[in-house]
């Protein structure tokens, strides 16, 4: 895989974490009464946050121990020497 | 409704979208690249964009409307319908579809059998893309005027309501040619992950609200009647349950015919497969995907139950929002009653029943439940989901165009540079195409319901094909070709001798005579796949015993007597098809026992 899936995923998931809570954390009580008065806004941003960094550090860890190993600048054969070493 | 939170949500996507196709596009340099992801994807990301790519909008409000009217039994579709069909093509055709080397579905038909049946499939198989591309895209921007969430930013403008259905196809298809049109099956293979990950993290949340707010499993049980919650009962007979077919047309119909269909002949899903890095990844993408797939009923048709199980409140449906002067019936729990748009009085069947609009089950679900903020990630879980069945269609769509119709037919000898180039152009014109499509699903409903009556047709025979053709070495061209064709004619003319209960002879069928009335629309569909099975089974046996069979030495790597098996046993065994596949079967007979 030539560019990690999972960092633009844990990216993408960490920053919808941190809004989510950043407007939990501001936002008035009353707008959860439809929500049965759970701060989902709050506890899945959490969620989502914990998911996407965990991504993100297991997608940039493959990513470092690639370029280590293939010691090569080129992308396109870091890629396939990836996907190819079982 | 919205405020700036949930745009900002809305929006962030989008950039991420966009940001992938170009992030992609530098590797993007050969034909290769671009139709089959440079077969360098592994196999978990290859599974999750397997079922995402079937994971459209059809599925995510179509199931949970599907849980609304028929209840839990609706998992048939999943548990029963997908999950063998899943297995097989992982454990028993993958090794023939990627073993190959074909670049697709329909050029495996030409390598194994002849020309023509290619041609059938591949022209067949890229009008149905370009034509689901198009009702995937009517579906979203119709939703998007449907849930009036959208109308404010549109008022603002001072612009009419009706410009938000234009919007809603601009926006959509603007966004997924770009993503496609820079990083081809790559970029639409990562967007599909993240849609997969997000429809996962946009109605986890509701489920979890939605059951804790009707008490559980346990209490949904006490508020709806065992025919809702219990998957197996009544099957026994047709007229006994909800979905109004018996065992065996449910059996043979759905688990058989249409899902192995699906599932192991669509290039749709297959090409997922084939963009692997490796055999064993190949093999492996359909049975990664089973695992999730099998969990899917618990996101979307657990909604659909929830919604019908709630207390009635006409206040919040979105029947009540246009404010017309007409009186409208209450629906039922968060289920309106379905509207018609010119008279905006209720729409009765014949029988003078107001008609619930059960589409709006999952929609309505999410409004009801999320406060601004995380509806913004609902909302855009949904969209996400419209986008992606699109793209799906769009890069089945430019591959068999381009290999097999332009390279095939048109223009033999091209450098790849004009074939990627082709390849490109190809998405603009299936995007073009689709927006047409669209536009004539909003004029002429009845004109895409015939539409996808005919692919009905075409597709029913096709698994009968692919089963003699791998696994009979003596299955010949002529074989296969009259087959499909037999499969085709008698779907044709079965339903055009039986109707439905309570319909009229038209599109619905029994448009010759109504020979036999079924006790239900889904009934009709399981039997005419039935007899479309067995008819180009048996007449792609005829005719291959009348003609001359291929030499065995052209058929290796394509039949499974000639074929060496792919060797697992150096694998660990989470990575073995075999083990994986028990596991998985077991699963699903385990979920079937517990919701019986």
């Amino acid at each position: 895989m030539r560019l990690d899936i999972r960092l633009p995923l844990g990216l993408l998931f960490s920053i919808f974490g941190v809004l989510l809570i950043v407007f939990g954390m501001a936002s008035n009580k009353a707008l959860y009464e439809r929500s049965l008065n759970v701060n989902i806004n709050l506890w899945w941003g959490l969620v989502m946050l914990v998911f996407g960094l965990a991504l993100f550090a297991l997608g940039a860890r493959s990513h470092r121990r690639l370029a280590k190993t293939a010691g090569s600048s080129d992308a396109l054969s870091l890629g396939k020497s990836a996907t190819e070493n079982k | 409704m919205l405020t700036a939170i949930d745009w900002i949500i809305m929006i962030v996507y989008f950039i991420f979208v966009l940001g992938i196709g170009v992030a992609l596009k530098r590797y993007t340099r050969t034909s290769t690249d671009f139709f089959l992801a440079g077969r360098s994807i592994p196999a978990w990301v290859c599974g999750l964009a397997f079922i995402s790519a079937n994971l459209g909008a059809q599925e995510v409000i179509g199931m949970a409307a599907s849980g609304a009217k028929y209840g839990i039994a609706t998992s048939h579709f999943y548990w029963i319908g997908a999950i063998p069909a899943m297995v097989f093509v992982g454990v028993f055709m993958m090794p023939f579809y990627y073993g190959s080397r074909a670049r697709s579905v329909p050029e495996y038909l030409r390598l194994r059998f002849d020309e023509k049946t290619r041609a059938f499939n591949a022209i067949s198989f890229a009008t149905m893309t370009v034509f689901s591309s198009g009702i995937s895209m009517y579906a979203m921007a119709k939703l998007t005027q449907t849930l009036h969430v959208f109308d404010a930013p549109v008022r603002q403008l001072g612009l009419p309501l009706s410009w938000l259905f234009h919007a809603g196809i601009l926006i959509s298809a603007v966004v997924v040619l770009a993503y496609i049109f820079l990083g081809g099956l790559s970029s639409a293979i990562y967007n599909e992950v993240i849609q997969f990950f997000l429809i996962v993290a946009g109605f986890l949340p509701l489920v979890w609200l939605g059951l804790r707010n009707v008490g559980g499993w346990a209490g949904l049980k006490t508020k709806l009647d065992a025919g809702y919650t219990h998957s197996w009962i009544g099957m026994g007979s047709a007229h006994t349950n909800r979905l109004g077919v018996e065992w065996f047309g449910l059996a043979m119909g759905l688990g058989f015919v249409l899902s192995f269909g699906y599932w192991c002949t669509d290039f749709l899903v297959v090409q997922r497969a084939m963009a692997a890095d490796s055999m064993s990844a190949a093999r492996r993408t359909p049975l990664i995907a089973a695992f999730p797939k099998m969990l899917f009923p618990f996101l979307v048709i657990l909604p659909g139950l929830i919604a019908i199980a709630l207390p009635t409140q006409g206040s919040t449906t979105v029947a009540a929002a246009h404010g017309s002067a007409v009186a409208v019936p209450q629906g039922s729990g968060l289920i309106p009653v379905k509207v018609d748009p010119g008279t905006g009085g209720p729409i009765r069947d014949k029988q003078g029943h107001v008609q619930l609009d059960y589409d709006l089950a999952m929609p309505n679900m999410l409004l009801h439940y999320f406060p601004t903020g995380i509806l913004g990630l609902g909302l855009t879980a949904l969209l996400a989901s419209f986008m992606s069945g699109m793209a799906g269609n769009v890069t089945a769509f430019n591959t068999v165009w381009t290999y097999d119709i332009y390279q095939s037919y048109i223009n033999r000898k091209a450098s790849d540079e004009h074939y990627l180039w082709m390849g490109r152009m190809a998405t603009v014109f299936g995007i073009g195409l689709s927006i047409a499509a669209a536009y004539m699903a909003n004029r002429f409903n009845n004109i895409m319901d015939m539409l996808q009556l005919v692919f009905a047709f075409v597709n029913a025979p096709l698994f009968a094909t692919f089963l003699l053709g791998m696994f009979w070495k003596r299955t010949t061209g002529h074989g296969a070709f009259s087959g499909l064709l037999a499969g085709t004619a008698s779907a044709a003319l079965h339903h055009s001798i039986t109707l439905p209960a309570g319909a009229e002879s038209g599109i619905k069928g029994g448009w010759l005579a109504v020979v036999h009335t079924y006790p239900s629309e889904m009934a009709q569909n399981f039997w005419t796949a039935i007899f479309a099975w067995t008819a180009c089974f048996v007449m792609t046996i005829l005719v291959s015993l009348l003609t001359r069979p291929r030499d065995p030495s052209q058929l290796k790597g394509l039949v499974y007597s000639l074929t060496e098996r792919p060797q697992t046993h150096d694998l660990p065994w989470y990575q073995r098809p075999g083990i994986l596949a028990v596991i998985a079967l077991a699963i699903a007979v385990l979920l079937n026992i517990i919701f019986m």
